[in-house]
């Protein structure tokens, strides 16, 4: 990349380097997803292989997704934003550039273990133990990285896109720290240093804080930069921040248990895990609203701009699936909702809804300015992009939403003589529409991310013939 | 009626959890409560004063909590403090209604015990072959069959690959009525052991043994070499002729009924592979899932598989 770019008091070159790989990791993911709806419809298409099978394929489709993808964009927008609203370079270029080439090695070795079939059995911490010490590692440095530029800073005031960074990687440290605890027994293979329900209920705590944090938090932080600056508008409340903020992070931490419903769990916890997921609609509804808000007085720009489109339309579902979660953690919709394809949607519109949505249309306003242009090669791409990951989100979650209730209710059907209505494949059998729905729901995503990739490389191409300094920021 | 403490947990960790608890509830709140209201005046739009800083321009107002999302957040507090008095959650407490998913679950079970129980009872009485014409119980009977045996068995009840198949006559444990429901009831462990030890020279003997008894096409040399291997070692449990042990669960080797073959598999090589390694067959006792009334019926459902041709 041309020197030309490299602006004179920030480091662009680390936000470059993961803007550009959260497109990558971006197809690569959701392509994963795309050929593991495909094997639901068309089983053959695990091509009777042990290393394309659906076991093996689904962890490396979301570890991918969130944290190549959503991990690349993470790091980028938030070395990007600390920069700019603490006003000085980033702590350790050094460091930084560590945590890029250590993050992609984290990534590789997923690529290569997850495939041969190593897996500590933990969802979203399948990877075994060296690579999670690797991991541990360059979650350090991005922690001295970013709170280190911040204890740099030249404002008097942090701002509250860094409190959501900084707490979701402080909070992802001791998670990923304290869920992968385990005993090595060679070199690809350990065992957990917990047991039973404990190890399920540390698991979930894991889990539900990784959505909590890593896909809410983190996000949040992404949100209260580019909406406020691509709406070109003030934030609507500050103390509404505050209340949010603190409330979330404080209720989030509990809410894991729901995940253990009618098991092994006691029943205290459960409850527990209950009632702090419902305290936290409105904690999580608070940056809904925030940035919603922002937007009045600007809501003509949506018309115009397909950048802004995506930044609203991710806050609509942000705020749809955060009523839908503290629902399907009461106990009697569980019940129901539990083990079939809801859990499924709901993880999706949260994942393609939100965390896609709000990264892309930070990147849309990011990549430009990174190398020296004003806007994308093409606001139409755009656009285009924008209706493709819109309808294929809906197709999506309805046919989660269809497929789910359709599966809990058949599952639980019985005769006036107390035999089951249906056998178990009767319910997988009902589901093939939806998976083909499904199906072409990501396909959309992957055509989209494919248009993308197009409109930056041209935009970059562009960027480095213009070969234009950036000016100096105030 | 209901002990209002429980003792899963000591003293100290009961505590624990209702504090934190509680106090994380609390802090929620007073975090809410405290930010409430802004003494600030709002400007000609609406909006209240900024509140004087800017990052990279952006600039944030001071606006109050909107009453709604105010509303909305205290009414899932209370919503949670009358589910935690309700349900056990604050660490021993069990809460006022006494309830937990044990006693759901054991409440549910009894309810369906009353009301389902006599038609199985009913059907108890008949005997198994008269039954295994009565069309409607055979219907209820199917639905018991797929949601508990189809797993190995098959919708279709042919079996698979060390799935015997139950819908022709050979039986390894006998086709009588009384033989179908000891084998749900109480399970079978088939046990075939390897013969590794005897050489690969005599192993090859026997399998063309085996198949000359079964009318396979076979090399005559050998398949009479193995005759003497045969009575020695594999009577005992086949018998002399091959026609097998019911009591022992030894199977038939004249018939055409091959538990281990595997799909694309030569009989011969199927035979050799269980020759060397043994087999180990495993049917699951079902009285403790699905309880002995239900097991009449669905034994009479396997016994009417093998009657209708």
């Amino acid at each position: 990349m041309s020197t030309a770019l490299e602006h004179p008091t920030y480091n662009y070159k680390v936000v470059r380097q993961f803007a550009i790989m959260t497109v990558v990791w971006g197809i690569v993911g959701m392509t994963l997803g795309v050929i593991l709806a495909a094997q639901l419809v068309w089983p053959e298409l695990n091509l009777g292989l042990p290393w394309t099978s659906f076991g093996r394929l689904r962890p490396l489709h979301t570890n991918a997704v969130i944290f190549a993808f959503g991990g690349s964009a993470l790091f980028a927008t938030s070395y990007y934003v600390v920069q700019r609203t603490c006003q000085v370079r980033l702590f350790s270029d050094r460091l930084a550039a560590f945590t890029f080439w250590g993050w992609q090695a984290v990534i590789l070795s997923a690529v290569i273990s997850l495939p041969l079939g190593y897996t500590t059995t933990k969802e979203y911490a399948e990877l075994e133990w060296p690579i999670n010490i690797l991991l541990a590692a360059v979650w350090i440095g991005y922690a001295i990285v970013f709170l280190g530029t911040i204890k740099l800073r030249r404002t008097s005031h942090i701002y509250v896109a860094n409190w959501f960074y900084a707490a979701f990687i402080l909070t992802i440290g001791v998670l990923h720290i304290v869920n992968n605890a385990a005993i090595p027994v060679t070199s690809m293979y350990s065992i957990s240093i917990y047991s039973g329900a404990i190890d399920a209920m540390v698991q979930w705590w894991y889990g539900h804080n990784a959505v909590g944090f890593f896909l809410t938090a983190g996000f949040l932080g992404m949100m209260y930069y580019f909406v406020p600056k691509q709406a070109e508008r003030p934030v609507y409340s500050y103390r509404l921040s505050i209340v949010h903020f603190w409330a979330l992070i404080m209720v989030y931490m509990w809410a894991g248990p729901h995940h253990l419903h009618y098991t092994a769990l006691p029943n205290w916890a459960q409850s527990l895990g209950m009632v702090m997921s419902i305290i936290l609609l409105a904690p999580s509804w608070g940056g809904m609203i925030n940035g919603m808000m922002t937007l009045s007085g600007a809501w003509h720009k949506l018309r115009t701009d397909p950048t802004l489109r995506f930044l609203v339309v991710a806050l609509s579902f942000y705020g749809m699936s955060t009523f839908e979660g503290p629902m399907m953690a009461v106990k009697t919709v569980n019940a129901l909702s539990h083990y079939t394809d809801w859990t499924i949607g709901h993880v999706h519109a949260g994942a393609l809804g939100w965390v896609a949505m709000i990264s892309i249309g930070s990147l849309y306003h990011l990549i430009p300015r990174l190398f020296g242009r004003t806007e994308m090669h093409s606001v139409g791409l755009i656009a285009v992009h924008f209706w493709l990951a819109t309808i294929g989100t809906v197709l999506y979650i309805a046919a989660m939403w269809v497929n789910g209730i359709l599966q809990g209710l058949m599952w639980r059907a019985i005769n006036p003589d107390g035999t089951l209505m249906y056998t178990f494949v009767e319910a997988v059998e009902a589901s093939g529409p939806g998976y083909i729905v499904r199906l072409i729901g990501g396909l959309c995503w992957v055509t989209g991310m494919l248009i993308m990739a197009f409109n930056v490389y041209m935009t970059v191409k562009r960027g480095e013939g213009a070969r234009q300094p950036l000016p100096q920021t105030a | 009626m209901n002990n209002l403490w429980g003792d899963s947990l000591s003293g100290f960790w009961s505590a624990w959890i209702i504090v934190i608890t509680l106090g994380s509830i609390g802090l929620a709140f007073w975090l809410l409560y405290a930010n409430r209201k802004t003494d600030k005046t709002p400007d000609t739009h609406g909006n209240v004063d900024t509140t004087g800083h800017a990052a990279d321009g952006i600039e944030e107002y001071d606006n109050p909590l909107p009453s709604w999302w105010f509303k909305l957040y205290v009414g899932t507090v209370i919503f949670a403090l009358a589910y935690l008095v309700l349900y056990p959650g604050l660490g021993n407490f069990q809460g006022l209604l006494g309830w937990s998913q044990e006693s759901q679950w054991e409440e549910e079970v009894a309810a369906a015990e009353e009301r389902f129980t006599p038609i199985f009872a009913q059907y108890q009485e008949e005997p198994i072959p008269e039954l295994a014409k009565d069309e409607e119980a055979m219907q209820v009977a199917e639905r018991i069959f797929l949601n508990n045996c189809a797993v190995c068995h098959g919708s279709n009840a042919e079996g698979g690959y060390g799935f015997p198949d139950l819908t022709d006559d050979a039986w390894l444990y006998g086709g009588e009525p009384d033989n179908i429901v000891t084998t749900i009831n109480q399970g079978r462990n088939g046990l075939m052991p390897s013969w590794q030890q005897l050489g690969e020279e005599n192993i090859e003997n026997l399998t063309q043994h085996v198949l000359a008894l079964s009318g396979n096409e076979h090399d005559a040399e050998r398949a009479e070499r193995g005759a003497a291997t045969f009575a020695s070692v594999c009577a005992a449990c086949h018998q002399p002729d091959g026609t097998g042990n019911q009591a022992l669960g030894a199977p038939d080797l004249t018939d055409d009924a091959w538990l281990y073959q595997a799909p694309g598999q030569s009989l011969a090589d199927s035979i050799r592979q269980t020759l060397r390694n043994g087999r180990n067959g495993h049917m699951p006792a079902q009285a403790a899932y699905i309880g002995e009334e239900r097991v009449h019926l669905v034994a009479a459902y396997v016994y009417s598989l093998s009657q209708e041709d």
